[in-house]
């Protein structure tokens, strides 16, 4: 029996440390035995939400996210105009990936919260305490009956303090503030070409070139077809909708 | 049984509450309360109730619903059409040769059924009443949009307790034809074009090439209509009689129910309609 437990966190230990990023192993080899039961049970869910991509970057005065515009079912895109990003104030978006429903639950159940904040106080949740209230909620429904899988970006700008702030988090509850990342497989692709070609001082349009570069290579290199991505600035003043990004390139 | 509770009627209360003492059963309350569903007794759900039971051999039984479907909906210039299928099947064996795969809601609301059958038909029951009490309240009809959140927040909570559905639910608000897409994984999207079911991936092939903003009616039928024979040609879990609908400003209108068997050899013998 011993024996058998030790095998699956094993197991899980090298799923996880493959599929999520450095940031969530850090964490994991805290929690390995306690989640072991838990994890068995989420990573088999997870297989699907490595297909989605969300790309985030952070830069002096704005942050730029996309998020991929399909929505994948099995072996089917069902939907090619899909949004995974959600508006939470004024000047903050979560982009989503996961567990279809957990999805959209999740985040309308943060977005409604923070906007009902706002009702109660009278002025807008920090960025910064906003993604704390999220992860907080995400940490304390791991170890409930129905926790949900979702991986998510925050981005958002603090008026307050002048600052463009983005935010890793993982469903684990793994809460990291980044300059750039990208979630599932595709995000794979682009971390090295941020990781490469990032400058905290890019301008808008560098920033779109750059992000362009990143889902090209989605498109050239990832096997599923994630062609069309959405893409959102938020600086101080708010949100801003970028042309699409139809990704073009194939590989060599 | 939806409106029962609402209109205080305890015709069956009391047969009910006679078996129960015979039977000695555990209250099981959804005849007065909808939601109330006995849970399975295991500690979670992802349990795979079929795997769990066995028959007087103790061989483990396989718990087989109705699953192969193929149904289809989409939106055009002239509002929405739904086309389905009639085949239920419980693994090789066709239970049903005329189930009515679309559910009339409302006079103004459509639903499909793919996947359990008795799930589709419970919760879509349930959301019928849900949607006429929004209408007694509100004085108003409930919007395509809110109904299909109604149900989809309704199959969240019972998130890999084992329900198995994909509905659409279509019809005419104020904004016009909505279409939505609702499955039991918690799924929820609007959409032009939807194809659900084991034949889904043929309908699509047929729909998809076909399908254009700026048919005129009698063309989206054809569509629609063309579309789910050639999913029950090829489709072993689909078949039987192909039901169209049409929904339009003053709400759903029955076009026609045909057997794919005579549309086969209308088709082949070159025709494109069958009225």
């Amino acid at each position: 029996m011993r024996k058998m437990v030790f095998k699956r966190i094993l197991s899980c230990r090298v799923n996880v440390s493959v599929v999520y990023s450095p940031a969530s192993h850090r964490e994991f080899s805290h929690y390995s035995l306690s989640l072991s039961l838990q994890l068995s049970y989420t990573v088999s869910r997870a297989a699907d939400m490595d297909l989605q991509c969300l790309i985030g970057m952070k830069f002096n005065d704005f942050v730029l996210m996309a998020t991929d515009m399909s929505q994948l079912q099995r072996i089917m895109v069902q939907k090619s105009d899909d949004d995974k990003m959600y508006q939470l104030s004024s000047h903050l978006v979560m982009a989503v990936a996961g567990e279809a429903g957990d999805t959209t639950q999740f985040a309308e159940y943060i977005a409604k919260n923070i906007q009902l904040y706002k009702m109660r106080n009278g002025y807008e949740l920090s960025p910064s305490a906003a993604v704390h209230f999220t992860r907080h909620t995400l940490a304390t429904h791991l170890r409930s009956r129905e926790p949900y899988t979702v991986n998510l970006l925050m981005g958002g700008y603090d008026p307050k303090t002048d600052a463009a702030e983005l935010f890793y988090m993982d469903f684990l509850g793994a809460s990291v503030p980044v300059n750039f990342y990208g979630f599932g497989y595709g995000g794979m692709f682009t971390l090295s070409i941020t990781d490469r070609e990032y400058r905290p001082d890019m301008t808008e349009d560098e920033a779109y070139e750059l992000m362009k570069k990143c889902i090209s290579e989605v498109k050239r290199r990832f096997i599923v077809n994630l062609p069309k991505f959405r893409v959102r600035l938020i600086s101080k003043d708010g949100l801003k909708d970028l042309p699409v990004i139809v990704a073009e390139g194939e590989a060599a | 049984m939806a409106l029962e509770s609402l209109h205080g009627v305890e015709r069956y209360q009391h047969k009910w509450n006679e078996v129960q003492e015979e039977a000695a059963l555990p209250e099981i309350g959804n005849f007065t309360n909808q939601y109330q569903l006995m849970m399975p007794p295991l500690p979670k759900a992802e349990c795979q109730v079929g795997e769990y039971l066995v028959d007087e051999t103790g061989r483990k039984m396989k718990l087989n619903y109705a699953h192969g479907t193929t149904t289809l909906g989409f939106k055009f210039k002239g509002g929405a059409v739904l086309a389905v299928d009639s085949r239920a099947t419980s693994g090789q064996y066709i239970g049903s040769g005329n189930v009515r795969k679309i559910i009339e809601i409302s006079p103004y609301l459509l639903g499909t059924m793919a996947g359990g059958a008795a799930d589709c038909t419970y919760w879509n029951r349930v959301l019928a009443k849900q949607c006429r009490i929004y209408e007694l309240r509100n004085r108003e009809r409930i919007s395509v949009a809110a109904a299909s959140k109604l149900l989809a927040n309704m199959v969240y909570q019972y998130k890999g307790y084992g329900l198995s559905m994909g509905v659409m639910v279509a019809g005419w608000d104020k904004k016009g034809a909505g279409l939505y897409y609702v499955d039991s994984d918690g799924n929820r999207m609007p959409g032009n074009v939807f194809s659900v079911g084991s034949g889904s991936l043929y309908a699509y092939g047929v729909l998809d090439s076909g399908y254009r903003w700026d048919m005129t009616d009698e063309e989206a039928y054809e569509l629609g209509r063309r579309a789910i024979y050639h999913a029950t040609h090829r489709d072993a879990y689909s078949g039987g009689i192909v039901r169209v609908y049409h929904i339009k400003e003053g709400g759903w209108v029955r076009i026609s129910e045909q057997d794919s068997k005579d549309l086969h050899y209308a088709y082949a013998e070159g025709k494109t309609t069958t009225q």
